[in-house]
């Protein structure tokens, strides 16, 4: 399974084989670095980055580490290996040989699916362009453009599939991811938390660690359609992602490690002195925490949703662990718990399982992000803080489904706009600590060095050390 | 002393484990593991031990690095799944794993296990033992020494030969200490057309050298003409360094041994019993001890010494002229015409006041070097004198072991 770099197009799926698709793709390459030079990380085009490209998609393979100039990056196409005699494993195809083309009339939804996860990876490209310029050291500077040019590269992922599948349609489609952008009131990104802006590293951290995740459990569900080659493309992508997840995990670990050590060696607790010390107090974490948690939560869409039924019994967007799980994979007699507000309270009413799946997924993220907070609570433990974070209440700040009506606070419970208003500021980062944040955000690229409100990670990429010449600037 | 090869029974296990302060749990090992032996529950990702096959295909697509982690472990006792999804963080490193074995060729381990058998599983150093460097010389990279002095210690006429070889490293670094071993590496090839394997022999010199500040090391080697059982066998390593000549050069790896060392505290004691050329560790640890003697630094030093007869015992000229009141010798002959056969065993109960207060004492040693079949003997030789004194060996044991103080090779 080598990937063939001598092609213009780096590639395992035997590009060479369909000159009409090879045509296709070549005229859209071109457009896709016009796209990056434009909207790509800021003031890269000499800089050399240890990064880690994938030589083949076998496990020896596809971590391959060496300094790359940022502009030569080779984006490509990979598949994960094909599964011989796959089935569909779920809805009203079920047993049936996987598709390996585009069932005729499941065409525009799968279209549809493949479209809305391809526009999130140039858009976060887009939405972290300029914190290159504020890196707190060379390590973070590296993990942030692998992960630029991996969301680069899952981009090229999906647009292969438009142009393989989808002829002429597809190629339009490809050609709309690179023209809609990031935050533009005029032609903006799809999904509402992709035109948010990433204006630090403490929210780059939270978008890599709660935003990225919805990546992950998507990604997992659509490793598990019927669509042959959609399944194999994501279950690459999704070995990519993890990188993705690691960089906020641990970018946030080490953010708290540092306001640990500043709060237990000076014997503080008070935010306004730990502000004053440099380090980002835990409040604030904690709120950030509580914006990203909330904005990734509508990302998963509303919690009774008729599309999600048509996806699952159709076979093309499984369930995360889909085959895992043990039950009769047609949900049509069974039902899932979603929340609805009925007489001022949260309560919890039963809908259709086949329905409910936007919910089942939102839960099952909430289950793994929730995890994660706890490994940062030890952290916290560890240094002797008194402190605990928290995910909040899945209904709280949400802005798409039912719930969206309701001002419902982190703890769940319905409150009045009155004191929505009078508490949104101890719930959710005001324009204050926003301001504190950026005013941390200085450029550190001295090798060994990090801003003094981060902590050293523990150990460095690909068993480097941490003072390693990860970006090298020409 | 020549530990012979392997023989694998307590075999040393280099367990795959998977670090929980850094993973983050993607799932892209388990996803990866081509031998299911990834799995994980709602807390921890873990590895099992039993089907993890050293593939290495789940390290590169680790974004942490949580999965190159490695902990030397007994084989029969790797850590369970269960103890492992219970974690928080890894488990320290045993002092075996931190330091000497946890570096080791799979080969050297496997030879060090079965000598140090009988001590019961791992013990640790002496708390006040030096820092002891190992594995520093390969098979790939061998040091090469100088032959600067072969001696014959046994008598002309004695039934075996047993040989003091002083080895010159020269400019090459070869630090070792009292108790350590070093590999020799035969030179040619088996019958199979195999390298030999390599042989491993205490030093029996003290840690400045056979001649003090002098990079040379001494070994004490028994020409090996018969096996285990009597029969005609001709042994390749023991041969070749008996048969070495002045200026000869030899290939050796090592040092290897991290625990079975001399305490180094004022007023420590070392209790050694030995036999044969498993006196060369006792040898080296009581000249260092002689070459301080000046500095008047107290502890006692018991030593209990088996051989067929005199002129069998190497160093018996030298160890009959070190001072009483600096050494207590305890000789036992198995095959002198005329007399009862006497073993070691016999000695030690003879001397149980003595032996059992050094036991209790904590800051006396135990070192026990010689053939296998000693073990047992000393073993039950050291309960009856306990209990000749009203103690319990079936308690004392495991304390010592716990604190350092009891270490045995035997081969």
């Amino acid at each position: 399974m080598n990937i063939d770099y001598a092609e213009k197009i780096p590639n395992n799926v035997d590009l060479a084989s369909n000159k009409t698709l090879q045509r296709a793709l070549e005229h859209w390459q071109p457009e896709f670095l016009q796209w990056w030079d434009d909207m790509g990380p800021e003031g890269t085009s000499r800089t050399e980055i240890y990064l880690r490209t994938a030589v083949s998609v076998d496990p020896k393979g596809w971590a391959h580490f060496d300094y790359v100039r940022m502009p030569e990056y080779r984006w490509g196409i990979f598949l994960a290996p094909g599964e011989a005699e796959r089935k569909v494993n779920f809805g009203a195809h079920k047993g049936e040989p996987a598709w390996q083309e585009v069932p005729g009339e499941y065409r525009s939804n799968l279209r549809r699916l493949i479209v809305t996860q391809g526009d999130t990876e140039p858009a976060s490209v887009e939405q972290q362009r300029h914190l290159g310029l504020t890196c707190p050291s060379l390590y973070d500077l590296r993990n942030l453009f692998q992960v630029n040019v991996e969301e680069g590269r899952h981009l090229w992922a999906m647009v292969y599939l438009l142009q393989a599948y989808f002829g002429r349609d597809g190629r339009e489609e490809a050609e709309a991811l690179l023209e809609r952008r990031s935050g533009d009131p005029d032609n903006p990104r799809i999904l509402g938390a992709f035109n948010e802006p990433t204006p630090d590293w403490l929210s780059f951290f939270m978008f890599t660690y709660f935003t990225d995740r919805d990546g992950k459990y998507q990604l997992c569900s659509l490793a598990e359609s019927g669509f042959d080659p959609l399944a194999r493309t994501c279950r690459f992508m999704l070995t990519e992602e993890a990188h993705h997840m690691f960089v906020g995990e641990s970018g946030i670990s080490r953010v708290i490690q540092r306001t640990c050590e500043v709060m237990t060696t000076h014997k503080i607790d008070d935010p306004a002195k730990i502000r004053s010390l440099g380090a980002i107090d835990l409040p604030t974490i904690q709120r950030y925490l509580n914006f990203h948690f909330s904005v990734t939560m509508d990302l998963f869409g509303a919690d009774v949703s008729s599309n999600a039924a048509t996806f699952y019994s159709t076979g093309l967007k499984g369930r995360f662990d889909e085959t895992k799980i043990e039950d009769d994979h047609l949900l049509t007699t069974a039902s899932y718990p979603v929340l609805e507000v009925r007489d001022g309270i949260l309560a919890s009413v039963q809908a259709p399982a086949l329905n409910a799946l936007n919910e089942k997924l939102r839960d099952d993220y909430i289950r793994d992000a929730a995890s994660g907070v706890e490994r940062w609570n030890k952290v916290i433990e560890k240094a002797g803080v008194a402190f605990r974070l928290r995910v909040p209440h899945k209904a709280f700040h949400r802005r798409i489904g039912p719930l969206a009506a309701a001002n419902i606070d982190p703890e769940g419970n319905v409150v009045s706009t009155e004191q929505w208003t009078a508490n949104v500021e101890r719930w959710l980062p005001s324009d204050t600590d926003r301001a504190f944040v950026a005013s941390l955000m200085g450029r550190v690229v001295e090798r060994g060095k990090f801003a003094n409100w981060i902590a050293p990670p523990a150990r460095g990429i690909n068993n480097q050390a941490a003072d390693f010449e990860y970006v090298r600037f020409n | 002393m020549d530990v012979k090869a392997v023989v694998s029974r307590a075999e040393p296990l280099r367990q795959h484990l998977i670090d929980p302060e850094i993973c983050i749990r993607c799932n892209t090992c388990e996803e990866t593991c081509p031998s299911k032996a990834v799995s994980h529950d709602s807390r921890n990702y873990v590895v099992d031990a039993t089907l993890c096959n050293y593939c290495n295909d789940c390290i590169s697509p680790c974004p942490t690095g949580a999965i190159d982690n490695w902990r030397m472990v007994d084989k029969a006792r790797p850590y369970t799944l269960t103890e492992q999804l219970a974690w928080d963080s890894l488990p320290p490193e045993t002092p075996v794993d931190a330091g000497p074995t946890a570096e080791l060729p799979a080969h050297i381990a496997e030879i060090t296990a079965v000598a140090s058998e009988g001590q019961g599983g791992t013990v640790l150093a002496p708390w006040s033992a030096a820092h002891p460097y190992v594995n520093l010389y390969t098979m790939q990279k061998p040091a090469v020494a100088t032959v600067s002095g072969n001696y014959q210690l046994t008598a002309e006429d004695a039934s075996c030969d047993i040989r003091h070889i002083v080895l010159d490293f020269g400019g090459v670094p070869m630090p070792v200490l009292e108790g350590q071993t070093i590999g020799i590496v035969p030179p040619g090839v088996g019958s199979e057309g195999r390298p030999h394997p390599v042989r491993l022999y205490s030093v029996a010199s003290p840690r400045d050298g056979e001649r003090p500040h002098y990079n040379n090391v001494s070994l004490t080697v028994k020409r090996v003409t018969e096996d285990h059982e009597g029969r005609p066998v001709r042994g390749i390593a023991s041969n070749y360094l008996c048969d070495l000549n002045k200026g000869d050069r030899v290939n050796v790896v090592g040092p290897y041994g991290g625990t079975f060392l001399m305490p180094n505290h004022p007023g420590s004691s070392l209790f050694m019993v030995c036999t044969g050329t498993g006196s060369a560790p006792m040898r080296a640890m009581t000249e260092r001890r002689r070459r301080r003697i000046a500095l008047k630094e107290g502890g006692e030093l018991m030593l209990f010494f088996g051989a067929r007869c005199e002129a069998e015992l190497p160093y018996f000229g030298p160890l009959m002229k070190l001072p009483k009141d600096f050494i207590d010798i305890n000789f036992a002959f198995s095959r002198v015409p005329g007399k009862v056969k006497q073993y070691v065993q016999d000695r030690i109960r003879e001397r149980s006041a003595d032996v059992v207060r050094l036991l209790n004492d904590q800051n006396c040693y135990v070192y026990i070097c010689g053939l296998k079949g000693m073990e047992q003997g000393v073993d039950e030789a050291f309960r009856v004198a306990c209990r000749e004194q009203g103690e319990d060996w079936g308690t004392l044991l495991p304390a010592l072991r716990a604190q350092g103080r009891y270490h045995v090779e035997t081969y």
